[in-house]
């Protein structure tokens, strides 16, 4: 026998799910077309005007911008997007449907701020600034759920480790300063994951139930304490300043400078984290590791891993990187707590995860963009349109509901994400 | 330098898998570990390699008694195991899977890829075991997947390699190639356990046979010095008939007819591609193969749970391609499922509740939508008699019973009734061999009775005893078909897809 | 390719989680040992939470420095203060009986919502989003339609039912069509619910006329559940029709074929599809049902409780207060009515202690956490009190995100 036997997929035939996917977001940029084409273009006068403001007062370069007549505009992404729609129902090149609905969303985004700014301005710099500032929290738990999902364990208590952070990190910021209340914070999120992991290892309590009562338990504790202790001692409640560090020169860029090069340290350090995650996870041995006991527990443990080990370490991990983003949340982005500040943003954090396809940069990607519809909510309920906040304020949430639907094609967790581990 | 297993005895709730169980392996001796499933053969193995840890007993290796906690262990002590299902990660590269565990790093940790590689090619060539070292194991098949496991043994440098059932997915000449890699590694002086249930290939490649039954080693031969009966007496204990005592069949008429038949598999990629076949009343029609040439496909395309790509089935004059499984439950067609715990059984329900899974919602079970239970436990009850299913009771969780029982309460629900066609997938996989005998004896029963009988096996011995046809799977297709006393040498190159 | 099952090697394997659930009470095991667990655990979890309670005063902390001794003895005092406040507000009195039934009666509607859903293997944590949209609906039909109330009561109810049974049937459809994982689906439900009620009760069809605030108007009279012990007590029928479903529940997931397809499909999915079940239609009708009880429970609301208005607040706590009621329940329907009762208890107990010892209400969903933890956890409670357990069970569900 010569012939190496490798079975190649050699016939890959076209799914009818993805022609149908194909089928349905062709159908939505049609419509999203006519909207842009309807209402953004033809709902404004002829000759009102649109100005994007590229600067802020605080930038190196001065009143930089882009103005341009609002119809045309929106006209013109009204028939690209159409073009688009057209285009996917011809049902050809199935692997550029995410690409195609990626740009026709951004299309209509942008025909969306031209008409709500239709005859006046307003900072798309700022806008871009406040996405980035608003990912942070939901990329932090989307790096947290996949430090505890590669390894096979499911953690939907991130908004409860998210909430403790915030909680610790204020009072130990307002009482000893900010590195207390970092510091704190990513302990108290480490211990509700040690919690999670003693609870779903050591007693085998299903992980999905041992996360929704740790949430639980933060919630009332917090608010407990939060009652109890915050408001007598108000003085508990009232963090430090953290201030922005610019990095010189490359702040300067228009536009990109003040996206990413002007923020308070959590940011950089967010970054750093993505970057250092993906080189753990796919460059060094732990790494390797780590994702063997996430897939195949049983052939990491023959091959002498400790696979419970290796599992309380990253969930523990993962609750540091949690407590980092409640600290970040409580000390940066809100500098006070209030009962259940998180909002469920740590649930937006495992969409993100599962958007990102468990990789550290796709849950940058995917903050970014959860950030994006958030900020797009707030800007465009400032621009007073017709639209009832609350029906802005639902975007991200529902932006959460069509990704885990599959509209941006299905991903495969780690084989043995959920299942516990048992020796004999 | 010796590996000496001396008293070891292993309890599990209910069951005591090893009895005061001894073995010695010498550097260059092949044992065999013969028994039957249940006998307690992996249980040893596994409490050797580290996995579980011996109620009493000691290991001794060359003189010096040492205690495993842990895999980390045994393979520190040079032992090494190629497991029946294998410990790979299907995601991995055949490179990341052989050094996972021993990587090769440099700076911070990471993981020197070329060193990787270099490690894997060089063993590779060394005992020749031909491998892509960057494929992906998902990618590649089950005979290439098992050098993988052995380069990675052998990366380890085990003195002793235990190799659990390693012939159970490989064709006739992989298991001729797998040999030589056995004599490969007695001459470079490794000391082999193999454990099996084939009394011929322990024949054929042991220097001494151990056989093991209901947890204990019951004896010890010479192969040069015994037969397959005297093996498999001391197997199961008494007098076994290796074949199954049927009458010639009789064929009527034609019941299963499937045409070009292509279904693809969840990569989509075609798994079955353009089967065509006939299966008559009263005669049982085997189909031969390696596990993973389509034959799941194949099954699941006929019963409905898998959409046909094109390709037709018919049953008599009903079109019944990508019918509901319940339609055809109601046209007679029984069903036996490959995978009896995670598709044949809700193992949480009781022993009653799973004997009505698949007729549950109509009479006499419920009306409407009531159950009436009183009527489904006397009907259960009787059933359990007739099939001869032990159980303690038929409220008990079908969890609790034995392989072999589990399985009976599935034959009891699908043969309890008229039934036209049987298709039965694996069905003695694990199973003890007086419930093979049982379960064998039914489905021949069924045959006499006027069913037209499918039954798909990758125990070719299985198929051999059973089929009044066998038909050849590989890659999808039927590439041969043979009458039941044809040459074992010819169906095994048909299966390698070598059919002349 | 590589085969993933686990060996049969043994005759009888020990059980592996992941496809167990959780029965009523464990095979073999005596009422008295099913009740010692919890008893115990409720024990520990107001150990625990005195232990909160007297270390998160600040001033008997800042004693605590300067006069131990004094210190210690305020902590018991506070502590005893605040139990005892739980107690006499739970059932020191008739009132206090009474407050804990009616606290008890929403969470033993939305607990058997969440115990269905664990039946068919699904996690409804949407309850709070399908109380909302329940009680939407049988505001409107409670402010809008005029009949006499021995129609009108429900009529109202059956349009919370569909209220809360269409909010739950579009998670459920989601995870039958795409897969969708209903913990997430159901979690952003309950935001979106949120955020619609609070936009929809400003509209000038629901909006309480004279209010600038998401409000609606009241519910006419024949509209309002009647208490069953006269005014003096704030116990509805609601409690009533709680009950009656504890016995239609256990009917529909014990006597009948639904139920039957429902627990197969919670239990094995893949085996219920080879026996021709349609997973699917199981899986979307299990989510629409859960869906409903669940909107009852928040029909409830606005048909028993002053001001027999809805507001964004109309759920309140009570949809996850539900999921630990089904825990602590075992997703079996009595368990669940037994649940409901003790949490009911602690609710209207933790009120007084608010009142009474300026101990914050939340302590009360600490306690229930914690009781959770430690029936779910036996190991943890058997641990300290050194007791030796029955074959127990462990609870999982879960095989990770896949469909």
């Amino acid at each position: 026998m010569d012939k190496l036997e490798t079975a190649t997929p050699e016939v890959v035939l076209r799914t009818s799910a993805g022609e149908r996917r194909a089928t349905i977001i062709g159908v939505v940029l049609m419509a999203l077309a006519a909207v842009v084409l309807g209402v953004f273009a033809f709902g404004v006068p002829t000759d009102a005007s649109s100005t994007f403001n590229l600067s802020l007062p605080t930038d190196a370069i001065q009143g930089v911008a882009w103005t341009f007549n609002s119809r045309i505009f929106s006209a013109v992404a009204g028939i690209l997007i159409f073009a688009l729609g057209t285009d996917r129902l011809r049902r050809r090149h199935l692997e550029r449907t995410n690409l195609a609905l990626g740009i026709g969303l951004l299309l209509f985004v942008l025909a969306l701020l031209a008409w709500a700014a239709a005859d006046s301005s307003f900072s798309l710099v700022g806008m871009l600034r406040s996405t980035v500032i608003s990912s942070i929290v939901i990329t932090l738990g989307a790096l947290t759920g996949l430090t505890c999902e590669r390894v096979g364990v499911i953690n939907i208590g991130i908004e409860g480790q998210l909430l403790t952070g915030a909680f610790v990190a204020v009072i130990l910021s307002s009482a000893f300063g900010t590195w207390a209340g970092v510091a704190g914070a990513m302990v108290a999120g480490a211990l509700l994951g040690a919690l999670l992991a003693w609870l779903a290892i050591r007693f085998a309590v299903d992980q999905i139930i041992a996360g929704v009562v740790i949430n639980i338990l933060a919630v009332g504790l917090t608010s407990f304490l939060a009652s109890r202790v915050l408001s007598e001692a108000q003085d508990l409640n009232a963090p430090a300043r953290v201030s922005s560090i610019r990095i010189p020169l490359l702040a300067d860029i228009p536009v990109i400078g003040p996206m990413f090069f002007d923020h308070t340290f959590f940011v950089y350090v967010t970054l750093i984290l993505v970057v250092a995650l993906h080189y753990g996870f796919f460059r060094t041995r732990w790494g390797l590791r780590a994702r063997a006991v996430g897939e195949h527990p049983k052939a990491a443990d023959t091959l002498g891993i400790d696979v419970l080990k290796v599992r309380y370490r990253n969930v523990i991990g993962g609750g540091l990187i949690a407590g980092f983003g409640g600290a970040f949340l409580a000390l940066a982005q809100i500098s006070r707590f209030e009962e259940n500040m998180t909002g469920g943003i740590g649930f937006i954090g495992l969409a993100a995860m599962i958007f990102g396809r468990w990789l550290p940069f796709g849950a940058l990607a995917a903050g970014l963009v959860f950030g994006f519809s958030g900020a797009l909510a707030q800007k465009v309920g400032i621009l007073g349109t017709g639209i009832p906040s609350e029906f802005m304020l639902m975007l991200p949430y529902v932006a959460t509901v069509i990704v885990v639907a599959g509209l941006v094609g299905r991903a495969r967790a780690p084989a043995a994400d959920g299942q516990p581990y048992i020796k004999q | 330098m010796a590996l000496v297993l001396e008293g070891i005895t292993k309890r599990f709730p209910g069951v005591l898998a090893n009895d005061d169980v001894s073995l010695s392996v010498a550097p260059g001796e092949v044992v065999a570990l013969l028994g039957e499933n249940g006998a307690g053969k992996s249980t040893l193995m596994n409490i050797l390699y580290g996995l579980y840890t011996a109620d009493e007993g000691t290991i001794t290796i060359d003189g010096k008694e040492t205690v495993f906690d842990s895999s980390a262990d045994a393979i520190a002590a040079g032992i090494g195991m190629v497991h029946q299902h294998f410990m790979l990660v299907p995601v991995f590269t055949v490179t990341e899977n052989v050094v996972l565990g021993q990587e090769p790093t440099g700076f911070g940790g990471m993981i020197d890829r070329d060193a990787a590689r270099e490690t894997v090619m060089g063993i590779s060539e060394r005992y020749n075991l031909r491998v892509d070292p960057d494929a992906l194991i998902e990618n590649i098949s089950v005979g290439v997947q098992q050098r993988v496991e052995i380069i990675k043994v052998l990366n380890r440098e085990a003195q002793f390699v235990i190799f659990d059932e390693p012939t159970a997915v490989l064709t006739p000449q992989e298991v001729e190639e797998f040999f030589g890699i056995l004599e490969g590694l007695k001459k470079d002086g490794k000391g082999i356990v193999f454990i099996t249930h084939k009394l011929g290939e322990a024949l054929e490649v042991a220097d001494r046979i151990v056989v093991m039954r209901g947890g204990k080693v019951v004896g010890e031969a010479l192969p040069s010095q015994t037969t397959m009966q005297d093996l498999a007496d001391l197997m199961v204990g008494r007098m076994v008939d290796l074949t199954v005592p049927k009458q010639p069949a009789s064929r009527g008429e034609r019941v299963l007819e499937v045409r070009d038949l292509v279904v693809l598999d969840f990569r989509n990629v075609k798994a079955v591609d353009g089967v065509s076949f006939d299966v008559h009343a009263g005669e049982i029609v085997g189909i031969a193969g390696v596990q993973g040439n389509g034959q799941t496909e194949l099954i699941e395309g006929i019963t409905g749970l898998r959409p046909a790509m094109s390709g037709s089935v018919q049953l008599g004059k009903t079109d019944i391609t990508d019918a509901h499984p319940r339609d055809l439950h109601k046209l007679s067609v029984s069903h036996i499922p490959e995978d009896r715990q995670g598709s044949g059984l809700v193992l949480d329900f009781s022993v009653a509740e799973n004997m009505i899974l698949d007729s549950y919602y109509d009479r006499p079970f419920s009306r409407g939508i009531v159950m009436d239970w009183a009527s489904t436990r006397d009907m259960v009850s009787e059933l359990v008699k007739q099939y001869d299913v032990r159980t303690p009771g038929i409220d008990v969780p079908v969890s609790t019973l034995s392989g072999g029982n589990q399985q009976k309460v599935i034959v009891a629900r699908e043969f309890a009734r008229e039934v036209e066609l049987v298709i039965a997938a694996q069905p003695t996989r694990g199973i003890d061999v007086g419930s093979i005998e049982y379960i064998h004896s039914q489905i021949v029963a069924k045959r006499d009775a006027g069913a037209a009988v499918l039954v798909v096996s990758s125990e070719l011995d299985e198929v051999r005893a059973l089929a009044d046809r066998i038909l050849v799977m590989y890659h999808g297709r039927i590439v041969a078909e043979f009458a039941p006393d044809a040459d074992v040498t010819d169906i095994g190159l048909a299966m390698l897809g070598s059919a002349t | 390719m590589t085969e993933t099952r686990v060996p049969e090697e043994h005759e009888s394997q020990p059980p592996q989680p992941g496809t167990l659930m959780t029965r009523a009470t464990g095979v073999g095991t005596s009422v008295g040992r099913s009740l010692l667990l919890p008893t115990l655990a409720m024990v520990t979890a107001l150990v625990i939470g005195a232990i909160i309670i007297a270390f998160s005063d600040i001033d008997i902390l800042r004693l605590l420095f300067d006069d131990p001794g004094a210190a210690i003895g305020q902590m018991a005092s506070e502590v005893s203060r605040a139990y005892r406040a739980l107690f006499r507000g739970s059932v020191g009195s008739v009132n206090s009986l009474s407050e804990t039934l009616f606290a008890a009666a929403p969470l033993l509607l939305a607990g058997l919502s969440v115990a269905l859903g664990f039946r068919a293997g699904l996690f409804n944590i949407g309850a709070q989003g399908q109380m909302l949209m329940g009680g939407l609906a049988a505001t409107y039909v409670g402010i809008y339609v005029s009949l006499p109330g021995i129609i009108h009561i429900p009529l109202t109810l059956l349009a919370g039912f569909a209220g809360g049974m269409i909010w739950g049937g579009l998670a459920g459809l989601l995870k039958a069509r795409t897969g969708a994982h209903e913990v997430i689906t159901t979690i952003m439900g309950n935001f979106i619910a949120v955020f619609f009620i609070q936009w929809i009760l400003t509209t000038p069809g629901l909006q309480d006329p004279g209010r600038n605030n998401p409000v609606s108007a009241a519910l006419s009279g024949t509209a309002r559940l009647p208490r069953i012990f006269g005014s003096g007590y704030r116990v509805t029928i609601g409690l009533l029709i709680g009950v009656a479903l504890v016995f239609v529940v256990h009917w529909v997931l014990y006597r009948s074929s639904i139920g039957f397809e429902f627990r197969a499909v919670g239990s094995n999915p893949e085996a219920g599809r080879y026996a021709g079940m349609n997973v699917a239609l199981v899986v979307t009708l299990a989510m629409a049902l859960a869906g409903g009880l669940a909107g009852l429970a928040g029909a409830n609301q606005v048909m028993g409780l002053e001001p027999y208005k809805a507001s964004p607040a109309l759920a309140g706590a009570v949809g996850f207060d539900a999921i630990t009621v089904a825990l602590l329940g075992r997703s079996n329907p009595v368990g669940v009515l037994w649940a409901a009762l003790l949490f009911g208890a602690l609710a209207a107990g933790g009120r007084a202690m608010q009142g009474a010892a300026q101990v914050p209400i939340d302590l009360v969903v600490v306690l229930q956490a914690l009781i959770v933890i430690f029936v779910a956890a036996p190991g943890i409670v058997r641990a300290i009190y050194r007791v030796k357990a029955p074959d127990e069970k462990p609870t999982q569900l879960t095989t990770g995100w896949g469909s």
